[in-house]
């Protein structure tokens, strides 16, 4: 099952090569690791995707996590109300006509032109990882001459709702 | 002119180097012992040593492993941090067994690094190794120093990381820049800030009542103690609980001494190795408590068959062992000691349970660990019943791994916590013989028994040097079968005895070994001339090298096979 965990670190040198060792070591399958600097100054926040077998196995993995010194607190948030983004750089074989083409494929995900050659284009896409998933596969096509996707970054909703909700439906 | 001259030289009396700052911050820490070797990148610190009179030991080892494994065993008679220093490179890296055999026992060590320049670190220089890499999966935590004025920070965080909560190794690497830098700071207080790190030691109210609600219920209760108990000082604390509820408790093997062997209710050592007693309590019992144990994988055997029966609860200081192995009921997470307290404050009511204590007592008596008496030469069996008879059960004894540290575990009745020394979860050969230096410095009154293999022994018989220079009056007993005894016995059992490179052709004449590092060396080849001998050795007023020849083809029994249940033992006799 697929699970999106956060995790507040110290925000020391290393911090990731001891987290990731970690993981490695305990064989932890990761989807996606992203970490960027968080409103408070000196700790960062990691958010990452796992695919873990069972419950056994998700409680190992946040109690780990949780072990790391530089670790200050560890969220599963699979279950709750949360936003949940990736972004996407995809450089597409793409002049002349095609570029027009292009231009409407991506126009309703909400995409952007960031970079234009003779003979490429390049979209940013922002979004849920199925609507990056979706663009991707409208674009292949094309023909993709390059691709960088930056992995989830996610938290807790301001609200939460009462009922619990499915993962996918963030996720999606 | 005279004037400028005085002016200077105060000046200089008030600066210190990086390395001074350290020596300052590890008087600080109250370390008495440090277990250490020099080289090019801790020449400044060592020559720190030289010129401060130092108010610690400095323990000059034979190799740099002999160091750490000195430090564990000094850290597991005294319940202080072991302290190791070494070089960059070659001196760090030769450190990196014993600090893993630390992190699967969970002991407490400070270990010092010596590091490259920072202005040249990462451009493979002379005696650079990347000691963050190296060490970050085998330790509690490790630091690199990048500025002198982190480093009484860095230090007093190192000690309490260590110390508190599940214990373990940490490392501290100091670039050689860092330790000469001269700087004119003095003595400064230092404070922890670690948010991440706040070690839980009381338990959970509502987990006791849960703990002391299905104590009440139960007809088969059992302990399983560990080296949690050992740590956290509740030996006295356990038994004062498993006395008044009449609980019989198994240990593992780093629980030897947690309670005492020669108890009433203890069915000493669970295990693949273990008695069948303790094993089949496990196998038979309704309700588990173990109690600063991790459920290793030895202990346990196959998972399947492992206290099919019982409500498992789980005392341990580490959230993150409870559940790991074994699904938990009851999880506590708490310091032990805190947790038995708590557990004695309780008025817990037990059903009767004679029966359950009669049958164990009957198996007991029906099924003890058992050996033959060779004919021609000693067995090993024997020789640690004779060790433990005359030593009055009272030596710190300190093993490999292997058949002698088995039959050390089985025939040794250990009733005091940290008598203790072994290899448990990396199981290193080469440990016993160092790890009796560390203890005898950290009891210099006891008697330190060193029982090691002819294999084990091998691989670090150069600390013999050390026992001389310091006259450590350590007993070196070598289970001499002129093989890898649990190497073999696998070889037999499961590889159609094809004894692949397990027997030694030649060994050494230990003996002579010890005599040319001017050390008493003894050998016994039958079992007659044994106990004269062992008294002899124990009453010599310095360290002696007993080389024992016992029977090659003798195995350790009785035995888990891999795979098997707990309740599948063979080498049980009636």
């Amino acid at each position: 099952m697929k699970r999106v965990i956060t995790a507040d670190v110290q925000d020391h040198s290393g911090v990731l090569n001891r987290i990731t060792g970690m993981l490695h070591k305990r064989q932890f399958n990761i989807e996606s690791i992203s970490v960027g600097k968080s409103e408070r100054v000196g700790i960062s926040k990691m958010t990452f995707v796992v695919n873990v077998s069972d419950d056994q196995k998700l409680e190992q993995l946040t109690k780990q996590l949780n072990k790391q010194i530089d670790v200050l607190k560890v969220k599963d948030i699979t279950d709750h109300a949360m936003v949940a983004r990736e972004l996407a750089l995809i450089k597409v074989v793409g002049s002349g006509q095609t570029r027009a083409e292009i231009q409407g494929v991506i126009t309703p995900f909400r995409a952007s032109l960031i970079d234009v050659s003779r003979d490429s284009l390049t979209v940013q896409v922002t979004g849920k990882p199925d609507k990056v998933e979706a663009l991707i596969s409208l674009l292949r096509p094309y023909g993709i001459k390059e691709l960088a996707r930056t992995g989830v970054t996610a938290f807790l909703r301001g609200q939460q709702p009462q009922e619990v909700t499915d993962l996918n439906t963030h996720l999606a | 002119m005279s004037v400028k001259v005085e002016h200077q030289l105060e000046q200089v009396e008030e600066k210190v180097t990086g390395a001074d700052v350290l020596i300052q911050a590890l008087v600080a820490a109250g370390v008495d012992t440090v277990f250490g070797y020099p080289g090019g990148a801790v020449l400044p610190i060592y020559d720190a040593l030289y010129q401060n009179d130092t108010p610690f030991n400095h323990v000059l080892t034979r190799h740099e492993q002999g160091g750490v494994h000195a430090a564990e065993g000094y850290a597991r008679v005294t319940g202080k941090p072991g302290v190791v220093l070494a070089t960059s490179g070659p001196g760090a890296t030769n450190l990196v067994t014993g600090i893993t055999d630390a992190m699967m026992d969970s002991l407490p060590l400070v270990v010092f690094t010596g590091q490259v320049a920072t202005n040249v670190i990462g451009t493979d220089a002379f005696q650079e190794s990347d000691v963050m890499g190296i060490t970050t999966p085998i330790t509690k935590y490790n630091y690199q120093v990048r500025d002198l004025k982190e480093l009484p920070r860095v230090v007093s965080e190192a000690f309490h990381i260590a110390s508190t909560g599940r214990p373990g190794p940490v490392v501290v690497d100091i670039p050689k820049d860092i330790s000469q830098t001269v700087t004119t700071r003095k003595d400064e207080t230092t404070s922890c800030h670690l948010p991440g790190y706040q070690p839980n030691t009381k338990p959970n109210p509502l987990q006791i009542v849960k703990l002391a609600d299905a104590l009440s219920r139960s007809r088969k209760p059992l302990i399983l103690s560990g080296a949690g108990v050992v740590f956290s000082g509740a030996a006295d604390l356990l038994r004062q609980f498993a006395e008044r509820n009449q609980l019989p408790v198994a240990n593992t093997l780093h629980g030897l001494g947690s309670f005492p062997g020669t108890h009433d209710l203890s069915l000493q050592m669970a295990g693949m190795h273990g008695n069948y007693t303790a094993n089949m309590a496990i196998y038979e019992c309704d309700l588990l408590i173990n109690i600063g144990a991790r459920f290793d994988d030895r202990l346990t055997g196959n998972l399947k068959h492992f206290a099919p029966n019982a409500k498992v609860a789980h005392i341990d200081i580490d959230p993150a062992e409870i559940g790991k192995n074994v699904e938990t009921e009851i999880p506590i997470v708490a310091d032990a000691a805190e947790a038995l307290r708590a557990l004695l404050e309780k008025d817990i009511t037990t059903l009767e349970h004679d029966a359950w204590i009669d049958t164990l007592e009957q198996n007991k008596r029906d099924y003890p660990l058992w050996y033959d008496h060779a004919e021609e030469c000693i067995s090993p069996q024997w020789l640690i019943k004779e060790i433990y008879r005359e030593s009055d059960g009272k030596a710190i004894v300190t093993t490999d791994v292997g058949q002698h540290q088995m039959w050390a575990a089985q025939f040794y009745k250990f009733d005091q916590p940290k008598r203790w020394v072994t290899s448990g979860g990396l199981g290193t050969m080469g440990f016993g013989f160092p790890a009796a230096v560390g203890a005898q410095i950290g009891a210099p009154d006891e008697l330190v028994v060193s029982v090691v293999g002819d294999g084990g022994f091998q691989m670090s018989s150069q600390e013999l040097s050390v026992i001389k220079e310091r006259q450590l009056p350590v007993k070196v007993i070598i289970v001499n079968n002129q093989s890898l005894g649990m190497v073999r016995q696998w070889q037999e059992k499961f590889f159609d005895e094809r004894y692949s490179e397990s027997i030694f052709s030649e060994n050494p004449d230990f003996v002579k070994l010890a005599e040319c590092y001017g050390i008493r060396g003894m050998r016994v080849e039958q079992e007659a001339e044994l106990p004269g001998a062992l008294a002899e050795a124990f009453h010599h007023d310095g360290p002696v090298v007993v080389d024992c020849r016992v029977v090659q083809m003798e195995c350790v029994y009785p035995m888990i096979a891999p795979g098997k249940g707990i309740h599948e033992m063979i080498g049980v006799t009636k």
